[in-house]
C-alpha cells in the first residue's frame, strides 16, 4: 500500500507539491478544497470580471489531467486535523486518513474590526466566491453607483481596475500618504498616484475608514472617512488591507501556530508528518530580507517543489534565491529584482530615473560604501530575470550594472529603449554626489 | 466545474461598456456603405457606378476608422481586452453566429455561384455587385471586374481599415504596429495592385498569369498548373524569371528567412491570409481551442493536407511532362526520381540530426514520408499523360482546389472566424504553414523566451493565442516556447501582465530549454530535478 499524502488547499502551492510528488513517486495523493473542484489561478480572477477571460481560462490544467496523473480531488471543508490518529475531519462529518499531511490553505482577506465590515455588499477580493459576490453587487454602474476600496496594496488597485473596466466610479481610500509607499520608493509611488488619477479613480491618500453604514435592509449605503468625517455614498465596499493565513481551523490542533503555521527550513511543522507551504506557512526565522510569511505566487510554487523532494525521500531545505517579484498597476507593469526599499536602509543609496511621459521609471539601489548593486525596481520597462539573478549572485557593482543595463532589457522588439538616457542621468547624479 | 458564474455574467452583462453615441454614428456610416453594396447585390442599377462605389468603400472605411478612434483614442494606452468575453460578437454570441453565417454564405456564393454576384457569363457585361466594381477594375487593369476582383478589393479594404484599428489598439506596442503596417503594405501592393498592373502588360502576344509574388507554393497550390507554366514560358525572360522566383522562394528564400526570424516573417508579416486574420480577425483570436485534443487534431490535419498537396502537385506536373529526354531533360521519370530523392534527403537528414529531439513525432513523419513515396511509385506505374492512379490528374487537382483551396481555406477558414477563431485555416490546414512550421521547429533562431520565474499562470497568453498554443503551460515551467505552429504575432507577450514573454531571434544553443529552470529557486534543488 502506497503512502497517502493529503494536501489541504488546491492553490499553486498544494498543486505544485502534488505534481512533483507524482513525478517522483507512486504515492497516493489527495487534494482537498472547499473553494473549487479544480485548480485555477487566483491571480487571474480579476480578468474574469473584466471580461478578458472566462473562468475556464484561469485553469492551467484541463480537467482530465488529474485523473490521468492519479491525483485525487476532493471537494470538502476540513474542520479539524486530528494528528494523533492521522485523520482529517470534515465539516459534513466525513473522515479521511492520511500518512502525511500538507497544509497549503493560503490566506484570507484582513478585516480590522471596522463597524459594518460584515454588511451585505462588503467584500474582499481573494476567493472565487468573492468574485461571485462582486458580480452580484456590482454587475454594472446602474446597480453599483459607486464603490469604495479600502487599503492601498496590490489587491486594492486590482479591484479598482476591475470596477473601472465596467465604468463604476471608484473611491480609493489609502491609509498611507502615497500609494504603497511602504514598499515603493517615493518617486515610483508618486508616479503611480498620478497614473491612478489619470484613470479617473478618486484616490484619497492619508484616508482611513471609520465605519461602513447600512441602509434599512442591512446593505451597504456608504462609508465614513475617519479624518474628515465625510460620508461617501456607495453600494459596494472592497476591503483590501492585505491578507493573513487562513488557519482558524487549526486553532486547537496542537500544530504550532504564530500568524501562520510555524515551519522550519524543511517546511516541517512541530508535528511529524505534517508540513505547511505557501501563504499560510510562517518561517521561524525570516530568510534574508524576506518576510517570515510570504504571500507571493512563486514562493508558493517553490515551496511546493521543495517539499515534494522531501516527501519523496530526498530531504531538501527551502532555499529561495534572490528576491524578485512583479505586478501591474492598471497599465503600468512593475518588476523588481533584489532589494529596493521604500524607506531606504542606512547602508542603501538609491538612484531614481523617470521618463518624461510619466509612465516609465526605475530605481536602482546600491551599497553606500561598497557600491555593490543591491536591487532594481522598474516600471513600464521589462527586465530579464536571468541577468539580474546573475548580477546579484556575482555581486556586481552599480557602475557595471548601469553600463550593461541594455543587456537586461526584456521589452518586445522595436521598442524604443531608455538605457542610454538612464545611463547619462546616472552619470550626472554621480558627479553631483561625488 | 460550476459555470454559474459565467451564466450570471452573460445575463447581467451582455455588453458592459456598451457602444458610445459616436460609435453608433460610426457604425451607421459603415452600414450605409455596406447597404450600397447590398443594393448592388440585389441588382439595383446605380447610374454612376464609379461614384457609388467610391462612396460605398469610403463610408465603410470611414465608419471603421471613426469607430476605432472612439474605441481607443479616448483611453490611455494599454491592453484593451475589457469585455471581450461579454460582447456577443467576440464570444460566440448571437452576433458572432450571425456574422459567421453571413461570411460563410458569402464565401459559398463567391466560390460556387459568382453569377449571383452579377458576374457576366458568355461575354455579357457584369451586373449587380460585380458590375459596381467595373470602374475601379478598369482603372487598375483595364479589364472589367470579376468576382475575384470584388473579393480582392474588399479583402484589401478590410486589412487596411481593421489594420488601422489594430494599430490604435496597440498604440503602446511598436512590434504590433510595424507588423501591421507590413501586412497592410504587402496586401495592398503585392496581393492587390501589382497583379492588377501586371495584367495591364498583357497583350495579344504577351500574357502573364495573375501572380501575387509573395504567395508561394504550396499555399499557392496552382502555381505549377500547366496553363501557368505554359504562359510563364511563353512570356520568355519575364515569365521565366517569375517561375524561377517562385521556385527559389520555396527552396532558398523562405527557409533562409525562417531560419533567421521564424515563420512569423511570412505568417504574421507578409501573408494575406495571416494579414486578414491579424486585422479583421483580431476580435476572434481568443476563440481558438486550447485543448490538447485540438492540438492532436491540428497535427494530423495540417500534415495530411501537406502530403495531399505534395502528391497533387507532383501528379499535376507529372502529367504534362514528356517521356523523351531528348526533347526536354525533365521527363516524367526524372521528375519523380528527383522528388523522391529530395524528400528522402530531407527526411534522412532530419532523422539523422534531429531524430532525438523529435521523439514520437519522427514516427508520424515517417508515415507521411512513406505515403508520399508510395504515391510516387504508384504514379510511375499508373501514370500517363492524362492520368495518374488511373484517375485524371485534373481530378486530383480539382478535388484539392475544391476541398482545400476553397472550402477549407475560404469557407471554413474565414467564414468561421467568429466560431473557430481567426486562424483555423492557418492552424489546421495551410500546407505552407506546415512546411514553415517544420523549419521553425527544427532549425530557426526564433523562440519565445520565458522570463525566469515571473509567470503567475494567469492564462492571458494562452487565451489570446490565435493558434491555440497553451503558452502558459511552458511559461509556468520556465520553458521557452518553440512550437511549429507559432506565427509570432506577439500578442501573448503584449497581454502578459508580468513581462514574462519575449519574441526573439538568438543562438540555436539552448533555444529549447526543456529543463525546469525556475529561477529564484534553490540552485542545488534545480540541478537535482533536472538530472532526473
Amino acid at each position: 500500500m502506497e503512502e497517502h499524502i493529503a494536501i489541504i488547499g488546491n492553490g499553486i502551492s498544494g498543486v505544485t507539491a502534488a505534481r512533483h510528488i507524482r513525478k517522483n513517486s507512486n504515492k497516493h495523493i489527495t487534494i482537498i478544497s472547499a473553494e473549487t473542484d479544480y485548480f485555477f489561478s487566483r491571480t487571474a480572477l480579476m480578468y474574469i470580471y473584466m471580461g478578458h477571460m472566462k473562468f475556464e481560462h484561469t485553469q492551467p490544467y484541463e480537467n482530465w489531467f488529474w485523473k490521468k496523473n492519479r491525483i485525487e480531488l476532493k471537494n470538502g471543508f476540513v474542520s479539524k486535523v486530528n494528528h494523533k490518529e492521522n485523520k482529517l475531519e470534515f465539516a459534513n462529518g466525513e473522515v479521511l486518513k492520511y500518512d502525511k499531511l500538507i497544509i497549503a490553505v493560503g490566506s484570507k482577506p484582513n478585516k480590522f474590526g471596522w463597524p459594518g465590515q460584515d454588511l451585505d455588499g462588503v467584500m474582499g477580493m481573494y476567493h472565487k466566491q468573492d468574485l461571485e459576490n462582486l458580480e452580484k453587487h456590482a454587475p454594472n454602474n446602474k446597480v453599483c453607483k459607486r464603490a469604495v476600496i479600502v487599503g492601498g496594496g496590490l489587491i486594492g488597485i486590482e479591484l479598482a481596475e476591475m470596477l473601472n473596466s465596467r465604468n463604476i466610479p471608484v473611491t480609493f481610500l489609502v491609509r498611507e500618504k502615497s500609494f504603497w509607499d511602504a514598499v515603493l520608493p517615493a518617486g515610483e509611488s508618486a508616479m503611480i498616484n498620478r497614473h491612478i488619477q489619470n484613470h479617473h479613480i478618486d484616490l484619497r491618500l492619508g484616508a482611513n475608514l471609520k465605519e461602513i453604514i447600512a441602509d434599512e435592509n442591512g446593505k451597504v449605503k456608504g462609508v465614513v472617512v475617519q479624518e474628515t468625517g465625510e460620508v461617501i455614498d456607495c453600494n459596494v465596499v472592497g476591503l483590501t488591507p492585505g491578507v493573513s493565513p487562513n488557519i482558524d481551523f487549526l486553532k486547537d490542533s496542537g500544530i504550532e501556530l504564530g500568524r501562520g503555521v510555524k515551519v522550519n527550513r524543511f517546511l516541517e511543522t512541530n508535528i511529524p508528518n505534517i508540513y505547511a507551504i505557501g501563504d499560510c506557512a510562517e518561517q521561524h526565522e525570516a530568510i534574508g530580507n524576506r518576510r517570515p510569511i510570504e504571500a507571493v505566487w512563486y514562493t508558493g510554487r517553490m515551496m511546493g517543489e521543495t517539499l515534494a523532494q522531501t516527501i519523496c525521500e530526498n530531504k531538501t531545505e527551502y532555499k529561495p534565491g534572490h528576491w524578485f517579484n512583479s505586478a501591474k498597476f492598471l497599465d503600468i507593469e512593475y518588476q523588481t529584482y533584489g532589494w529596493v526599499f521604500g524607506n531606504p536602509k542606512e547602508y542603501e543609496q538609491q538612484f531614481h530615473w523617470i521618463h518624461e511621459d510619466d509612465t516609465k521609471c526605475i530605481t536602482v539601489s546600491y551599497h553606500k560604501e561598497t557600491s555593490e548593486f543591491l536591487g532594481i525596481n522598474t516600471f513600464g520597462i521589462r527586465m530579464r530575470h536571468e541577468v539580474f539573478d546573475k548580477w546579484l549572485t556575482e555581486k556586481r557593482d552599480i557602475d557595471y550594472v548601469m553600463q550593461h543595463l541594455a543587456e537586461a532589457n526584456f521589452d518586445p522588439e522595436f521598442y524604443s529603449t531608455s538605457e542610454s538616457e538612464i545611463l547619462s542621468a546616472y552619470k550626472k547624479s554621480q558627479l553631483q554626489t561625488a | 466545474m460550476s459555470n454559474k458564474l459565467d451564466h450570471s455574467m452573460s445575463l447581467a452583462n451582455p455588453d458592459t461598456k456598451g457602444v458610445s453615441t459616436k460609435q453608433k454614428i460610426a457604425l451607421a456610416i459603415g452600414l450605409i456603405g455596406l447597404l450600397i453594396l447590398a443594393l448592388a447585390l440585389l441588382n439595383t442599377n446605380f447610374p454612376n457606378q464609379g461614384v457609388f462605389l467610391t462612396v460605398s468603400l469610403g463610408l465603410i472605411t470611414t465608419g471603421t476608422i471613426l469607430f476605432a478612434n472612439e474605441a481607443y483614442l479616448t483611453k490611455l494606452e494599454g491592453i484593451k481586452n475589457d469585455g471581450v468575453w461579454f460582447k456577443s460578437i467576440s464570444s460566440r454570441g448571437v452576433l458572432g453566429w450571425l456574422t459567421g453565417v453571413g461570411l460563410t454564405a458569402f464565401y459559398i456564393v463567391l466560390y460556387f455561384y459568382p453569377d449571383l454576384l452579377g458576374m457576366g457569363v458568355n461575354g455579357d457585361a457584369n451586373t449587380g455587385l460585380i458590375g459596381l466594381f467595373d470602374p475601379l477594375s478598369r482603372i487598375l487593369s483595364g479589364n472589367p471586374a470579376s468576382q475575384w476582383f470584388v473579393y480582392g478589393t474588399l479583402y484589401t479594404i478590410a486589412i487596411i481599415a481593421f489594420g488601422y484599428k489594430f494599430i490604435l489598439k496597440y498604440r503602446h506596442n511598436r512590434y504590433q504596429q510595424i507588423r501591421t503596417v507590413s501586412v497592410m503594405f504587402f496586401q495592398l501592393g503585392f496581393a492587390f495592385l501589382i497583379p492588377e498592373f501586371m495584367a495591364r502588360l498583357n497583350s495579344e502576344s504577351f500574357s502573364l498569369p495573375y501572380y501575387d509574388l509573395k504567395n508561394m507554393w504550396p499555399l499557392n497550390y496552382y502555381n505549377f498548373d500547366q496553363y501557368r507554366i505554359d504562359s510563364f514560358i511563353k512570356a520568355e525572360t519575364i515569365g521565366l524569371s517569375l517561375l524561377i522566383f517562385g521556385i527559389v522562394s520555396i527552396f532558398v528564400i523562405s527557409p533562409f528567412l525562417t531560419y533567421k526570424f521564424g515563420k512569423r516573417w511570412y505568417c504574421s508579416w507578409v501573408c494575406g491570409c495571416g494579414g486578414l486574420a491579424e486585422t479583421a480577425g483580431d476580435s476572434f483570436r481568443q476563440l481558438s481551442s486550447k485543448k490538447m485534443s485540438a492540438w492532436k487534431l491540428e497535427r494530423w490535419l495540417i500534415h495530411t493536407v501537406l502530403v495531399f498537396s505534395v502528391v497533387m502537385t507532383t501528379a499535376v506536373i507529372h502529367t504534362y511532362l514528356g517521356y523523351d529526354p531528348n526533347k526536354y531533360w525533365l521527363t516524367k521519370d526524372v521528375f519523380l526520381i528527383s522528388v523522391a530523392g529530395f524528400l528522402t534527403l530531407v527526411f534522412g537528414g532530419v532523422l539523422f540530426f534531429k531524430g532525438k529531439e523529435l521523439g514520437k513525432d519522427a514516427k508520424y513523419g515517417a508515415i507521411g514520408f512513406f505515403v508520399v513515396i508510395l504515391a510516387l511509385v504508384g504514379m510511375h506505374y499508373t501514370g500517363t499523360t492524362s492520368e495518374v492512379f488511373f484517375l485524371k490528374a485534373g481530378g486530383l487537382r480539382s478535388a484539392y482546389g475544391l476541398y482545400i483551396g476553397s472550402i477549407f481555406s475560404g469557407v471554413i477558414g474565414t467564414g468561421f472566424y467568429p466560431i473557430l477563431g481567426n486562424r483555423a485555416w492557418c492552424r489546421f490546414g495551410c500546407p505552407m504553414a506546415a512546411i514553415l512550421g517544420f523549419q521553425q521547429r527544427l532549425f530557426s533562431k526564433f523562440r519565445i523566451t520565458t522570463n525566469g520565474g515571473q509567470c503567475i499562470s494567469c492564462g492571458n497568453c494562452s487565451t489570446y493565442c490565435e493558434m491555440g498554443i497553451d503558452v502558459r503551460a511552458y511559461a509556468q515551467k520556465g520553458e521557452n516556447i518553440v512550437r511549429s505552429s507559432c506565427v509570432g504575432c506577439g500578442v501573448c507577450s503584449a497581454v502578459c501582465p508580468r513581462g514574462v514573454l519575449k519574441l526573439e531571434n538568438d543562438k540555436l544553443d539552448g533555444r529549447i530549454n526543456s529543463n525546469e529552470i525556475l529561477l529564484g529557486n534553490d540552485v542545488d534543488l534545480m540541478d537535482y530535478v533536472n538530472k532526473k
